[in-house]
């Protein structure tokens, strides 16, 4: 690994921290220190919310043809004396709606638990942003280092699905009822393969840390091809798991059943307006974003550089780059694919994913204790990691899909 | 193998997000304030009334109040007031002309029967749908001039059409004015012999469906030369 360059960009933003919490009195200033690291991660990922719900309407557009909301220009303030006729591309559309949501009315229903319902949206935000405190966002931007990482970062996700289910309890609406015990099945249910495909790491690198996974990646072959796990067998399958796993953890189409509007009117959110409804759709954004933060911190080697020479850019910027790839790629395949019914939904999970990603696990072992192979012996060692992973998924793609697939359809060309 | 179809999926939602930026096959959303709506020919909705020349629409308007489409209109949106006075149309025949004529649009259907009913080819269907008033009885009822529309709009908005009756009313021009000659010789005939019978002269009066002299030649302006015969009286 190359000596740490230490350029001035790369340490700007801490050297302003610094100097901000040096200006306050000494017995405050690590309250200062904290609250600009929370401030700092609530703004950064506030807008880059805003921009994610713009973007992703756009990009769906895109994929399907259309042209997306590029309306939404700058009001005209009356203070100002001038007006800017520009439509801006639509990009001020997050703030239009941020502003209708805040003065739509508020319903609560008068059969619902009055608390709870209040509680739920506050506290599904407030546990979708406890897993931004331990992803390594630089090279030295890491909020809180933590040992156990990761099992903090699964602790606080899963908390999530508690207050999904308080919001339908609470709703006192069948359909809300309804669609917080699919939640719960569905999130249970792919738990356990996103864990599982997250366990080799932890087997091959030996810590639960993301600042040293991040640092286990660090490695460049010719210094050009880089030593992310992606790009081992038993990684790349490890984040494909993750990548399905996500995605039904975030409530994201092609998981997006407890939302399911053909069935269960809006689910869990049915019976919420206004900025409470704002707040779901903040967490759901807020997990998906710390959820492609984990998998590139996991898979795609958190702030490293791609190649060696590149890493003259901020590692911040990297980390960015990666993670906006990861929100591009989840908004394709909200565009491409078609909702699962849940009986395809928990079949997916229990009968291939945890299949895969616990003979994942032995891969990994098989990786570990052939570590120390050299020579040709290099190349046995990948061609039986990668025959553990494609002989199993071929052998259980064909025998789940028998009598399936291919569908023929009788009625339609 | 398993996974194929959703690959196969995403690089069709791919070739999606690329084409729509270059190829206008995929992306046909037209952004309609900005670029003009382009309509069908055959595109039609409410009605107006043609005018032969427009530096002098009142003046040559086509329609003779004769009210058939005031009576035949279903939602009975149209109001026709007779003048009391005559004036000269575009081929010089002194003919009566609506002092009043108006059409609420709010009321107005599109049906059309109007301009199916009209025998003089003066109210046509217009291309116009974004009709917008703060007002509806001041806004979005249309008077005589903002009714009156000239020929050559007509030729705009419904090319093909337009010709046709053009032709038609020129044709129909051509025949009045050889049978007003045919008359014409008839009578000089009739005065070499007084025997002869008044009731054999053929003459289109005004019982005739489409009368001729209300005709007019594309070409021809307010001033144009009166018909070389006279009139036939009515």
């Amino acid at each position: 690994m190359s000596p740490a360059p230490d350029s001035f960009l790369e340490r700007a933003p801490l050297e302003l921290r610094d100097w901000a919490v040096n200006l306050l009195p000494a017995p405050t200033q690590w309250l200062a220190h904290q609250l600009i690291t929370i401030v700092a991660i609530l703004a950064v990922f506030g807008l880059f919310f805003a921009f994610t719900t713009i973007a992703e309407r756009k990009l769906l557009a895109r994929l399907q043809n259309r042209l997306g909301p590029n309306r939404t220009g700058v009001p005209k303030f009356s203070i100002l004396p001038w007006h800017l006729k520009h439509t801006l591309f639509g990009l001020s559309q997050p703030f239009a709606d941020a502003v209708k949501a805040i003065t739509k009315e508020d319903i609560v229903p008068a059969a619902a638990d009055k608390v709870l319902h209040y509680l739920a949206p506050v506290t599904v935000v407030a546990f979708s942003l406890m897993g931004f405190a331990v992803l390594p966002f630089g090279r030295q931007y890491i909020p809180v280092e933590l040992d156990a990482a990761l099992l903090y970062f699964f602790a606080a996700g899963a908390a999530t699905e508690l207050a999904i289910f308080m919001a339908g309890w609470s709703s006192r609406n069948k359909y809300s009822l309804l669609a917080a015990m699919r939640a719960l099945a569905q999130l249970i249910s792919y738990e356990l393969p996103l864990i599982l495909s997250v366990v080799p790491i932890v087997l091959v690198t030996g810590t639960l840390s993301t600042k040293a996974i991040v640092v286990d990646q660090g490695f460049w072959t010719f210094s050009l091809l880089p030593h992310w796990f992606v790009f081992t067998p038993w990684g790349f399958a490890g984040f494909i798991i993750f990548l399905v796993s996500a995605l039904a953890e975030s409530n994201r189409s092609p998981f997006d059943l407890p939302e399911a509007e053909s069935e269960l009117i809006a689910g869990h959110l049915t019976e919420y307006s206004g900025f409470k409804y704002a707040l779901f759709f903040m967490a759901e954004y807020f997990g998906l974003t710390a959820l492609s933060g984990l998998g590139v911190t996991l898979f795609l080697g958190g702030w490293q550089a791609p190649c060696e020479f590149l890493q003259f850019i901020p590692s911040y910027l990297w980390f960015m780059m990666k993670l906006i790839g990861m929100i591009v790629f989840f908004i394709w395949v909200r565009g491409t694919l078609l909702r699962l019914r849940i009986d395809q939904l928990t079949r997916l999970s229990w009968q291939f994913l945890v299949p895969m990603a616990l003979l994942n696990l032995g891969n990994a072992a098989f990786w570990v204790l052939s570590a120390h192979w050299a020579g040709p012996l290099q190349l046995v060692r990948w061609a039986v990691s990668l025959a553990i992973i494609v002989v199993p998924f071929v052998v259980m793609g064909r025998s789940l899909t028998a009598g399936y697939a291919p569908r023929t359809y009788r009625y339609a060309p | 193998m398993l996974g194929s179809g959703i690959i196969n999926g995403l690089v069709v939602t791919a070739k999606n997000f690329v084409g729509s930026y270059h190829d206008p096959k995929r992306m046909v959303t037209q952004q309609y304030p900005e670029e003009p709506t382009v309509l069908p020919e055959n595109y039609r909705n409410f009605p107006f009334l043609v005018a032969e020349n427009a530096a002098d629409p009142m003046g040559t308007l086509r329609c003779v109040a004769c009210q058939i489409c005031e009576k035949e209109c279903p939602p009975q949106c149209i109001i026709i007031e007779k003048s009391k006075d005559k004036k000269p149309d575009a081929s010089g025949k002194l003919q009566l002309y609506p002092a009043v004529f108006g059409i609420d649009t709010s009321v107005c259907m599109s049906c059309q029967i109007c301009v199916e009913v009209c025998p003089f080819d003066a109210i046509k269907m217009d291309k116009v749908f974004a009709i917008a008033a703060t007002d509806r009885f001041t806004g979005l009822f249309l008077d005589r001039e903002k009714l009156a529309k000239p020929n050559s709009y007509y030729h705009e908005i419904h090319p093909i059409e337009a010709a046709e009756v053009d032709d038609r009313l020129a044709a129909d021009r051509k025949a009045a004015e050889e049978k007003a000659k045919a008359a014409a010789a008839a009578k000089a005939a009739a005065a070499a012999k007084p025997a002869a019978p008044i009731a054999g002269v053929a003459d289109p009066g005004p019982a005739s469906p489409r009368p001729a002299t209300t005709t007019v030649n594309p070409a021809s302006a307010p001033a144009a030369p009166a018909p070389k015969t006279p009139p036939p009286s009515a």
